[in-house]
């Protein structure tokens, strides 16, 4: 379990870890979570790595009227001591607890785990759930792409090869924003066999633009547009038949996708809860 | 009458005075450990040393057609590249087979693989280099052709005339067969009220080590002299293997074991990359290195527990339970694992079911086949999580199915505690056991009443919560019945050498070893009571074949009970050694003379007469001044081996407590508890701690843990990511409480407890499972792990044709 050859550079600047990205089969680096262990598997073999760790600014939590901006680099940990992310984004506040242990959590950044878009991992649901901005610089220059359109496929996502994630941004919760997370693992810490991260807009006992983010179920988040619709309407049970339709998770050694589907409703019905006590 | 207390007094008989035996002593090494000063043979380096990869096969089985080798030898680093064939002409290859199991046969393992690759993960080809990232680098660029052949991978067809026999030279791929009958089972289950009939799954998985397998090998020409740091439990058995298939004599080879970070049975077999390592150092002269990376560890550390078992109980209406039967099929891979076999789980399976009970008619069958996939053989607790779930699983669905409670179930069937000697089904023998004491003080412990009463109550809020118990009975102390006799050169006996320094501190080399579980603190407790020296004053030197007495080292639950009496004897023997001496200076009799807290007193009284230094001072530098003739022999060597019982048994009983979340079907274990009898209790800390360990790798085994395998003999889940270890926040409280009841085959009466807590735990969460989805109507879950899957296919929630 020796990493292949490779050759190491420290950006100081976001322009640098362009330009150093320019060359041939080169890799950001950033908390290393899941970047070290699949090169010490050699399951990958880049030809050098960019670490972006030294670049100052980037893991800033900086809170507007209108949006929550999380730096690249802000650390799970740092994350969840963040009295900014518990009150504007609580539903990231709630994800975070369930994500791989404390040595990971001190490490790994949000922004390495959406970049990687691990299919079974929390925030890029949470990412889709809160209708987050994803602001990325390249080579051309600054751009935002909305957590909708980011995660392309497995491991894929509207990051090219010379492209830097820089930060996140999420809408301020209100007074009527709802959010519901749980998950399903095996052991705490693990990637979920399913999960599902939730946000809407209290109107009375309607839910408003219900977004349900399932994770686990696919090659990337899912959202589940006809359970939504169920139950924007409050019909719970309806909104777990409606799950057969919007969700095909393949088998894995986990759990086979019957199960995860079982379980996707077993999540729903929890979640939904979550959401009405929030509005209450 | 026996002592039920927790915390088990000293027992009168090993009461001298300072005595440490019963006492949670800390132990020695434990400075040396939470330092970071322990000698781990991952942490060593040698001059010269060089460092081996393998490249392994991709397929379960293939024909190795070629391997071109050229590119690899010519990268940055590389020392060598050795084939099989190359290989071979160092070292020979190994059979694994034992005469007392009759007719288990196997087929000859080389240490890199030749012609053929047998399973995936079996090693092709080595590579050396300056370094293991290096060797890495250069496995590569080694390009082997493979012509892949059907893979053998289910054991259920594995007989049948249209699966390929893996080694035609074998005839078939039955690997041993073992057929047992005791009593009258015909009868029995014509006498029955009720005959209950089930199929126990039990998935295949693995013992997962801190540190993994390591081993430095180091071949010096010139002394002719074979030098092994390893990290193994059996240097002695080892230091034999490696000189049989070198062809050297033992004295040439040095095997060296310091500290070993976790062992649990993986780490007490031959592997053949290990021996590839040992004959690379003799092939290319020079210290070679091999440390096993979690990848390779999980497709060659040896796997274990892959069984299916048919089972069957008749029971009247009163409880009595009236016959057994079971039927087992086992795949152990490609081949049976040398020295110990593959063959002894299965057997134990034949020993150990039906134990504790008086109900003597008993059919077994036991059937052992090869396959392509990783090896299997002994891991923790051999064959008793498997026994031990299947009785107790038949006991607990036969007292559901007459409508009686399980405990009073097993009240009425378990050997009564004053008919001993006696024996079980299978015609072992037992000394003395408790099991109805053990199991009064568990019903106490747990407030049984009172947990049915919450249960009961839960359940009417929608909550359901199991209880389940499982008795056990576990093999310790093994003489030479386990493996002496069926010709493995295997020791039974183990030896303890006491040496009384300069100072009047105690030396002790024992042929017992250290692998994280404290034989070290245990010997030394004994050593300083028996000797008579405060325990600070002890040090104790393990695992070198060079210096420390022959002995077979730390398997089977033997260090504290087989090599606790060796120290046992050792110190008396030094102490009459001192005494003499002490004799003669003082113009005493020894017999009005004892040693006390590191002095020689008055043995009336306890008056001080000389401090130990002092006898040393004048034995070594001053034995002009002894009287004529008289020679002071300051060390002392005792060997011990049972002899009066082929084991040692030990029993008890656990009960699980959980909780199914009947939406999900996750379980949460809400407590656990153990009580168990392994004689006199040395320390009782470090007992607690095995028990405590060993249930978390039976709820491992329970729950969590699984090798699986696709059709074709791939593992698809050998990674820490995705291969579950049990961790800390899953596990429940675990309470643990003690009967004791020594043996008489040894004055110190202790037997071994590594593996009770392993041998009882998936019995008892599986009883507790089905007890708390009984009134949900869901069907006896028997197949393990009880994945959240398996437990809603249970339920009805998913259908049973669904995959979970």
């Amino acid at each position: 379990m020796k990493p292949a050859p490779f050759a190491y550079a420290k950006a100081r600047s976001v322009a640098a870890a362009i330009e150093l990205l320019a060359s041939n089969d080169a890799r950001l680096l950033a908390g290393g979570q899941s970047l070290i262990a699949t090169l010490n598997m050699r399951l990958s073999q880049p030809a050098l790595l960019v670490d972006i760790n030294g670049i100052a600014g980037l893991d800033r939590i900086a809170l507007t009227n209108a949006h929550i901006e999380i730096g690249t680099l802000v650390r799970y940990a740092q994350a969840e001591r963040s009295p900014e992310i518990a009150r504007a984004a609580p539903l990231i506040a709630l994800a975070l607890p369930h994500i791989g242990h404390t040595a990971i959590r001190n490490r790994g950044t949000l922004g390495g785990s959406l970049a990687f878009a691990d299919p079974a991992a929390e925030l890029p649901a949470c990412m889709i759930a809160l209708g987050a901005e994803i602001e990325i610089v390249g080579p051309q220059g600054q751009r935002a792409v909305k957590a909708d359109e980011f995660f392309k496929d497995l491991f894929e996502t509207a990051l090219t090869a010379r492209d830097v994630l820089t930060a996140i941004r999420v809408p301020v919760a209100s007074g009527a924003t709802r959010v519901g997370f749980a998950e399903f693992a095996r052991r705490h810490g693990d990637y979920a066999m399913v999960g599902l991260a939730a946000c809407a807009q209290a109107d009375g006992t309607r839910l408003n633009d219900l977004r349900l983010a399932y994770f686990g179920v696919g090659a990337t988040p899912v959202r589940a547009r006809k359970a939504e619709a169920a139950l924007a309407e409050g019909d719970v049970e309806a909104g777990v038949s409606a799950l057969a339709g919007d969700l095909d998770p393949p088998d894995d050694v986990q759990a086979s996708g019957a199960v995860k589907t079982h379980l996707a409703g077993v999540l729903l019905r929890r979640v939904a809860r979550q959401l009405g006590r929030a509005a209450s | 009458m026996r002592i039920t207390d927790d915390s088990p007094p000293i027992v009168s008989a090993l009461d001298r005075p300072n005595s440490y035996i019963g006492r949670s002593v800390p132990r020695p090494n434990l400075a040396r450990l939470t330092q970071g000063r322990a000698q781990f043979v991952s942490d060593l380096t040698l001059p010269r040393m060089a460092h081996v990869a393998f490249v392994r096969s991709p397929h379960a089985h293939a024909r190795i057609v070629a391997i071109a080798t050229a590119a690899a030898a010519k990268a940055p680093g590389v020392v060598a590249v050795v084939t099989g064939a190359k290989l071979a002409k160092v070292i020979t290859p190994w059979v694994g087979v034992l005469t007392h199991l009759k007719g288990i046969k196997s087929a000859p393992q080389y240490a890199i693989a030749i012609e053929r690759a047998c399973w995936q993960g079996e090693a092709v080809c080595a590579v050396v280099a300056r370094s293991r990232a290096e060797a890495e680098d250069a496995c590569e660029l080694v390009e082997v052709s493979y012509e892949a052949l059907p893979a053998v991978a289910d054991p259920e067809t594995a007989l049948e005339s249209g699966t390929p026999v893996i080694h035609p030279e074998l005839g078939d791929n039955l690997t041993f067969e073992r057929v047992h009958v005791g009593g009258d089972p015909d009868k029995g289950f014509r006498d029955a009220d009720a005959v209950i009939e089930t199929t126990f799954h039990f998935g295949r998985h693995t013992g997962v080590t801190n540190e993994p397998r390591a081993i430095l090998a180091d071949w010096n020409e010139g002394e002719g002299r074979l030098t092994v740091y390893q990290g193994t439990q059996a240097p002695h058995m080892m230091q034999n293997l490696f000189a049989k298939h070198l062809a050297l004599e033992e004295h040439q080879v040095r095997v060296l074991t310091k500290d070993v970070g976790g062992s649990f049975g993986i780490k007490v077999h031959t592997y053949a990359d290990e021996m590839a390592t040992v004959a690379l150092s003799k092939l290319l002269k020079r210290p070679i290195k091999f440390v096993a990376d979690r990848i390779e560890s999980f497709v060659t550390d040896i796997h274990a527990r892959d069984h299916r078992v048919k089972a069957k109980i008749g029971v009247k209406n009163d409880g009595t339970i009236t016959a057994w039967e079971i039927d087992d099929l086992t795949g152990i891979g490609p081949y049976s694992v040398y020295p110990r076999t593959s063959g002894i789980e299965a057997n134990q399976i034949v020993n150990l079911t039906g134990g504790p009970y008086t109900c003597p008619n008993y059919r077994a069958r036991a059937r052992v086949v090869f396959q392509n996939k990783n090896v299997m053989c002994q891991y923790r607790a051999v064959g008793h999580p498997i026994a031990t779930a299947v009785t107790e699983g038949l006991v607990e669905l036969a007292a559901a199915k007459i409508g009686m409670d399980p405990l009073e179930m097993r009240r009425r069937n378990l050997i009564p505690d004053d008919a001993y000697p006696s024996s079980g089904p299978s015609g072992i023998k037992f000394e003395a056991l408790s099991h109805h004491e053990s199991l009064a003080h568990l019903d106490a412990m747990m407030d049984y009443a009172g947990l049915r009463a919450e249960q009961k109550r839960l359940r009417a809020q929608g909550i359901y919560r199991g209880i389940g118990f499982a008795s056990f009975i576990e093999v310790t102390n093994p003489s030479a019945a386990f493996y002496g006799i069926g010709g493995a050169k295997i020791s039974a006996q183990d030896g303890v050498t006491m040496r009384l320094d300069a100072q009047g501190a105690l030396i002790c080399h024992t042929g017992v070893t250290e692998q994280g579980q404290g034989a070290e603190a245990v010997i030394a407790q004994v050593a300083a009571s028996s000797f008579g020296v405060p325990i600070e004053r002890v040090r104790v030197i393990t695992g070198d074949t060079d210096s420390t007495p022959y002995g077979g080292g730390t398997w089977a639950s033997r260090a504290a009970g087989i090599g606790g009496e060796a120290a046992w004897q050792a110190g008396k023997a030094l102490r009459a050694n001192v005494l003499a001496c002490a004799a003669s200076i003082l113009q005493a009799k020894p017999e009005h003379l004892d040693i006390r807290d590191g002095a020689v007193v008055d043995r009336d009284g306890g008056n001080e007469r000389l401090p130990l230094h002092e006898l040393a001072r004048i034995a070594y530098f001053r034995p002009d001044t002894l009287p004529p003739g008289f020679q002071a022999e300051l060390v002392a060597t005792r060997h011990y081996v049972p002899r009066a019982w082929p084991f040692a048994f030990t029993n008890g009983v656990q009960a699980s407590y959980v909780e199914v979340d009947r939406d999900s079907g996750f379980v949460k274990l809400l407590r656990h508890w153990c009580v168990e009898d392994c004689g006199t209790v040395i320390n009782p800390q470090l007992v607690d701690e095995q028990i405590r360990g060993g249930v978390v790798q039976g709820i491992g085994a329970a729950l969590f843990e699984h090798c699986i395998y696709d059709a074709r003999g791939q593992l698809l889940n050998g990674n820490m990511a995705d291969y579950l270890v049990p961790m800390a926040a899953e596990m429940p409280d675990i309470e643990v409480g003690h009967v004791v009841t020594p043996t008489a085959d040894s004055e110190l009466g202790a037997k071994g407890a590594g593996e009770a807590g392993t041998a009882g735990a998936p019995g008892a969460v599986m009883n507790a499972i089905n007890d708390a989805l009984r009134p949900l109507g869901a069907k006896p879950l028997t197949a393990m792990p009880f994945t959240p899957g398996r437990i809603l296919q249970a339920l009805g929630r998913i259908s049973e044709s669904t995959p979970t």
